[in-house]
């Protein structure tokens, strides 16, 4: 019998790691001191961050002096688009990014169109990619900013960005990626990717919460949003969080020392998972590519007829702890704008669940898993009026 | 966000399923909202002797639409029309803000499936 409740929801958030905590311990006991500090007490805290960028710098190819710590991926983001948009402003006010970027990207976009931007988003096909040919006709002489996912947060596409950033240069616009779900998963080089401008996130991989990191190429121009003090080189006002900003690199050096084993382990759940639901449930959906190009957590299913939130809870009350990507878990009565983008009709958007695994799960719990859908999908077709009692799909 | 009333609901609602020969049969929402609620009735001499429901929607419309119909059997129809979604979601002991409207839904589609019913004794 599995141990319950099992966590299938990895791209929300991560355990953090003992190994983790003890790197962070001594930045909140000990060496408390504020890092802006010139005493002893400062320096020492100094060090550890020092330490973490170097270390982080280093697996993404990039400048110590080119990293800049944030309270998380959100606030990398928001820095990012905002940031360059009121730096390069004068050169022109036209944004692009895709239309499956996360609520943080969308929203600031958004903001932006009222100050005077114009925003135009890439095209994505049905399985979630970027069309480069959409992005080569939309992108003009004021395109300033391009900006996509390197890997997407709810149907795990792994997005063509060297490309797309080779398509922004060639106009003079900068490229933006947000590396939250990839980094430390991938490998990511920078400099091969050939992106501008970098968000990421500790907690995805097993780090603390609140703490987060932006790579600005040097030379870059990206007005703060955050101001105040003089931390990060003046670019971002705020007392560093030392203990998070450690605890970030120690999750970053231990996601890195294992990433091949954990990449090839969590693929092999994902994948004998997706082969069994597609085998043994019904009117069932994947959404986004199958399993090549995909992140190794991710496993996104719409459910034909029945709504994702009652999924949601039926697992949840069986002890599978999910995300719903559809109306009513997050509070908003909109479906998924990233399937919507896909081409989902509204009905299979409303009715999808997004399943992210982790190094700690195991075979035993997907297989545990799939029993639990089989019966929870049937129990909700069979209060569904769109599915009669025999399990014929009633003409509606 | 859900009390503990609402998911012991949501785990055994009551009155799932259809009737044979419903006397009325109110169906309300929409796919593409999220929510779809069929709501069937027997009707003798103006009372309601059984109802039964099959909703498609989130773990609140399931509730709501368990306990609708279970607190319109055995009333007039008179008084079955006059439920409220307020008294529905005080049954259930509340409801967060945004899923009101699912309680909305099943006031409305028991008021169908009644109107349904005096519709065809005309």
């Amino acid at each position: 019998m599995v141990k319950t409740p099992i966590y299938f929801d990895h791209a929300a958030t991560t355990p953090l790691d003992k190994k983790v905590l003890d790197k962070m311990m001594p930045y909140l006991t000990d060496n408390f001191g504020n890092a802006n500090s010139q005493h002893v007490f400062g320096r020492n805290a100094v060090k550890g961050v020092d330490d973490a960028r170097d270390t982080i710098a280093g697996f993404i190819n990039c400048k110590p002096s080119e990293l800049y710590f944030t309270s998380g991926g959100t606030e990398a983001d928001n820095w990012a688009l905002r940031g360059v948009a009121h730096a390069y402003k004068n050169k022109g006010k036209h944004l692009i990014i895709s239309p499956i970027e996360h609520a943080a990207m969308i929203v600031t976009a958004k903001a932006l169109v009222k100050e005077g931007f114009s925003v135009d988003f890439m095209k994505v096909d049905k399985d979630g990619f970027i069309d480069l040919e959409h992005l080569k006709s939309i992108i003009r002489d004021d395109t300033i900013f391009v900006g996509c996912m390197l890997a997407n947060n709810e149907v795990g596409t792994i997005e063509p960005i060297k490309e797309m950033a080779k398509i922004a240069h060639e106009k003079g616009a900068i490229a933006f990626t947000d590396a939250v779900q990839a980094a430390g998963v991938l490998d990511i080089d920078v400099k091969d990717l050939g992106v501008d401008l970098m968000s990421m996130s500790s907690h995805k991989i097993y780090g603390p919460k609140g703490v987060g990191a932006l790579y600005i190429r040097n030379g870059l121009k990206v007005e703060s949003i955050i101001t105040g003090g003089h931390q990060e080189r003046t670019k971002r006002g705020g007392t560093t969080n030392v203990a998070g900003v450690v605890g970030f690199a120690e999750a970053f050096r231990l996601a890195m020392a294992d990433r091949e084993k954990n990449f090839e382990y969590v693929t092999s759940l994902r994948d004998r998972f997706i082969d069994r639901i597609l085998q043994e449930v019904p009117y069932v959906k994947l959404n986004g590519p199958y399993k090549t190009n995909r992140l190794p957590a991710n496993a996104d299913f719409s459910f034909e007829y029945i709504e994702g939130e009652s999924i949601l809870f039926s697992l949840d009350l069986a002890g599978i702890a999910v995300s719903s990507g559809s109306a009513c878990s997050s509070g908003s009565l909109e479906p998924s704008h990233v399937l919507l983008s896909l081409g989902l009709p509204e009905e299979l958007a409303h009715g999808s669940i997004r399943f992210s695994f982790g190094k700690h799960n195991t075979v035993e719990e997907v297989d545990y898993a799939v029993e639990e859908i089989k019966s929870a999908v049937k129990r909700l077709r069979e209060m569904s009026p769109l599915f009669n009692a025999k399990g014929e799909i009633k003409n509606v | 966000m859900y009390n503990e009333k609402v998911m012991e609901v949501f785990r055994n609602p009551k009155n799932v399923g259809e009737i044979e020969n419903p006397d009325g049969v109110g169906r309300v929402g929409n796919a593409s909202c999220g929510d779809i609620m069929e709501i069937q009735l027997k009707i003798e001499n103006d009372i309601i002797v059984d109802a039964k429901f099959r909703t498609f929607g989130c773990a609140a419309a399931i509730a709501t639409s368990s306990t609708a119909t279970e607190m319109v059997k055995g009333m007039t129809v008179e008084d079955a029309l006059k439920l409220t979604n307020k008294k529905v979601v005080e049954t259930l002991g509340g409801l967060p803000a945004q899923k009101l409207h699912c309680s909305v839904l099943a006031e409305e589609a028991i008021k169908k499936a009644i109107e349904d019913y005096l519709s065809k004794k005309k």
